[in-house]
């Protein structure tokens, strides 16, 4: 009886095993996809507004889809810091088992997390990574989002031609990947168009007071203020350099980093005249794109940002390349479908991927124009 | 030399704010002998409070700042029942007291992620008319000057409140000497409940100034004051009033200067806590301190 009752045991251990073993092959028509967004800490906007663009996306896609491929979201939080990126990219890539991981939200997190991905063999979907060094990782990690080399070269140019730069100073994030790369790129971009820099000056996140580096540049009368920050960090800025007395006619010239419309919602009538290079601009009149703004502002009652569109054509993307490859959980299989991705219809353009898995669309300028963002013409 | 008056001026705004959040946390110190680390939580909770009373509850700012004060003082006497009274009969309970309102942060922390979101937020435009003055050069706005007079003028009140008022003398009394004080008849748990009161409405009047002078709040904000203000009120003297406010205005300045020469915020922290380094090295009681007289 004894040894009866060990074999039963023994048997229901087994077949629990098995069955663990055999589920995957069973949701086989499921796409498991991994989100991995900062909902708190320092870069918690930007990562609340992808959630929203990426869960609209998959409900479109479930609702479409009928008896089709369906997506299986997860949803994990990376706090802004790499070390939380690390543990999630672990749980989902060996615990939830994704096909695909989409995010995280900063550059900074991506560079320490992407290593672990590409080493497995999973297809990383950055969203929001904008500086250097991300796609080089390995040939598992792509993006969709424009980098900052890409829109800086065509922001400046643009300002350039339009107010006549002459000289201006560069004010900057210097402990993050994506502020300092950004940086990096105004630099070379204004030297190539011979614009002087009359002087720089930097700050770190989590900044608040930006009045003494500020105070510094009115006294140095720059034509513009070109700046590499993050929204929360570009909100205070904006709004204490007019605090400070710089004209406005001093423009503050800005990348993907101020894309959002929490910058005009932060600084009000500061915000007017910010010159914002972008990969995605809200006035688009492409038709997916106003389908895309329709239905987000109507699920979420306030409208979406850069972040949110890029998060959901980001979904769209990757549920293109899974269902073009007729699998939901090769991962590899996935990853080459994904280098196949030319020219398809999404909200931000015909998009593409380089052959180095970096987006390829056109990036536009913008001006905030009556508490909105709008195509720069002046 | 414009330049320098104006990076002077930026100094004292960020300076009196700094003062004005010690002030709360020395005054338990100087009290209890313990520091409430919750401090710069209901810091955080007292501006995000004000904000919602403004923009939600649709007030205007002079009726919501004194609200969010009272708030923010309600906090504190929530700290003092939840995290520093079951401890006090303990053998260890400045320790354990310290450890409990650390707890007390967190959960503070985690509650204005709830309830307020991730998101930072703002005061509505025109919540402070606002008028910029150019004298000599140097800009200031009236936001500016308001924040530094409701800032001297609550250290006042608090100063000439502990110096006159009965119940004042009875806080510094159960500062000197806990037992003789209960043995003059003063309420001993009131009058510490009534100081954590003081404490945290100060604390959040602090958050809310600070919210309004950055226009900017989030549940974190309370991280980039908490160990400054600690620093301040180590500068200043712990448990010493005048040397908080001392020492947040130095606070300030060293901040501001350090900035304004290196071009760099990086180095804005190392300069501050370097001179607290050396303060602690020269004069281990700070600029203000009383020394070691309480040894009992």
């Amino acid at each position: 009886m004894k040894r009866f009752s060990r074999f039963l045991l023994w048997a229901t251990g087994c077949a629990i095993f098995v069955a663990v073993a055999v589920s995957p092959a069973i949701s086989a028509d499921k796409i498991k996809m991994g989100f991995v967004f900062s909902m708190t800490g320092g870069a918690a906007s930007y990562g609340v507004s992808q959630k929203e663009g990426a869960q609209l996306a998959v409900d479109q896609i479930n609702a479409a889809a009928g008896s089709g491929m369906q997506v299986t979201p997860i949803f994990e939080d990376d706090a802004s810091v790499p070390q939380q990126g690390t543990n999630v990219y672990n749980k989902l890539i060996n615990g939830d088992k994704v096909a695909v991981v989409i995010g995280p939200t900063l550059s900074n997190t991506a560079k320490i997390t992407n290593p672990i991905a590409q080493q497995i063999g999973v297809t990383v979907l950055g969203v929001s990574n904008t500086a250097g060094g991300i796609t080089e990782i390995g040939d598992y990690i792509f993006r969709n989002s424009l980098t900052e080399a890409v829109v800086i070269p065509n922001t400046i140019r643009v300002a350039k031609e339009k107010l006549g730069l002459k000289k201006v100073v560069l004010f900057y994030g210097n402990d993050d990947a994506f502020t300092k790369s950004g940086a990096d790129v105004f630099r070379k971009v204004l030297q190539a168009e011979g614009i002087q820099i009359l002087g720089e000056q930097t700050f770190a996140k989590g900044d608040r007071d930006f009045s003494p580096q500020l105070t510094q540049i009115k006294s140095q009368s720059p034509d513009a203020i070109i700046c590499s920050a993050l929204v929360e960090e570009a909100s205070g800025i904006v709004s204490q350099a007019r605090q400070l007395g710089i004209a406005k006619n001093v423009r503050i010239v800005g990348g993907n980093g101020f894309n959002s419309p929490a910058l005009i919602k932060n600084a009000g009538e500061a915000a007017e005249g910010v010159i914002v290079g972008a990969a995605w601009n809200f006035s688009s009149t492409n038709p997916l794109n106003v389908k895309f703004v329709d239905d987000y502002t109507k699920k979420y009652n306030h409208p979406p940002d850069q972040f949110a569109a890029q998060a959901f054509a980001g979904v769209f993307i990757v549920y293109q390349a899974a269902k073009s490859a007729g699998t939901a959980d090769n991962r590899k299989a996935i990853r080459d479908a994904m280098l196949k991705i030319k020219g398809i219809d999404t909200l931000l353009g015909k998009f593409s991927f380089t052959e180095g898995r970096d987006a390829d669309h056109s990036p536009v300028v913008q001006e905030v124009k009556n508490g909105k963002f709008s195509v720069f013409v002046k | 030399m414009n330049l320098l008056a104006q990076q002077l001026v930026n100094g004292l705004f960020i300076g009196s704010v700094y003062g004005l959040f010690a002030v709360g946390y020395t005054l338990v110190f100087g009290v209890l002998d313990i520091l409430n680390l919750a401090h710069a939580a209901v810091f955080t909770l007292g501006g995000l409070s004000a904000v919602w009373l403004v923009q939600a509850a649709g007030m205007s700012i002079w009726l919501a700042f004194p609200l969010a004060t009272l708030l923010a003082g309600g906090l504190g006497l929530l700290i003092n029942a939840a995290a520093f009274a079951p401890l006090r009969r303990r053998a260890d309970s400045q320790f354990s007291g310290l450890i409990s309102s650390i707890a007390m942060a967190i959960i503070f922390d985690a509650a204005a992620l709830g309830l307020f979101g991730a998101r930072s937020v703002r005061f509505p435009p025109g919540t402070v008319k606002v008028h910029v003055w150019q004298i000599a050069g140097v800009t200031i706005t009236s936001l500016q000057v308001g924040i530094v007079l409701v800032a001297t003028l609550l250290m006042l009140i608090l100063t000439l409140f502990l110096q006159r008022s009965r119940t004042g003398k009875a806080i510094r009394t159960v500062a000197e000497n806990e037992r003789a004080a209960m043995l003059l008849g003063v309420n001993v748990s009131g009058i510490i409940a009534f100081t954590f009161f003081i404490s945290s409405a100060l604390g959040g009047a602090a958050g809310v100034l600070y919210g309004l002078y950055f226009d900017s709040l989030a549940p974190d904000m309370g991280r980039a004051i908490e160990l400054k203000g600690l620093a301040v009120i180590i500068l200043g003297g712990m448990g010493s009033i005048p040397g908080a406010i001392l020492g947040g205005l130095a606070f300030g300045l060293s901040e501001v200067l350090t900035v304004a020469v290196s071009g760099t915020s990086n180095l804005r922290d190392a300069v501050a806590f370097t001179v607290l380094f050396a303060i602690l090295l020269l004069r281990p009681s700070g600029l203000l301190g009383r020394g070691k007289l309480r040894e009992a």
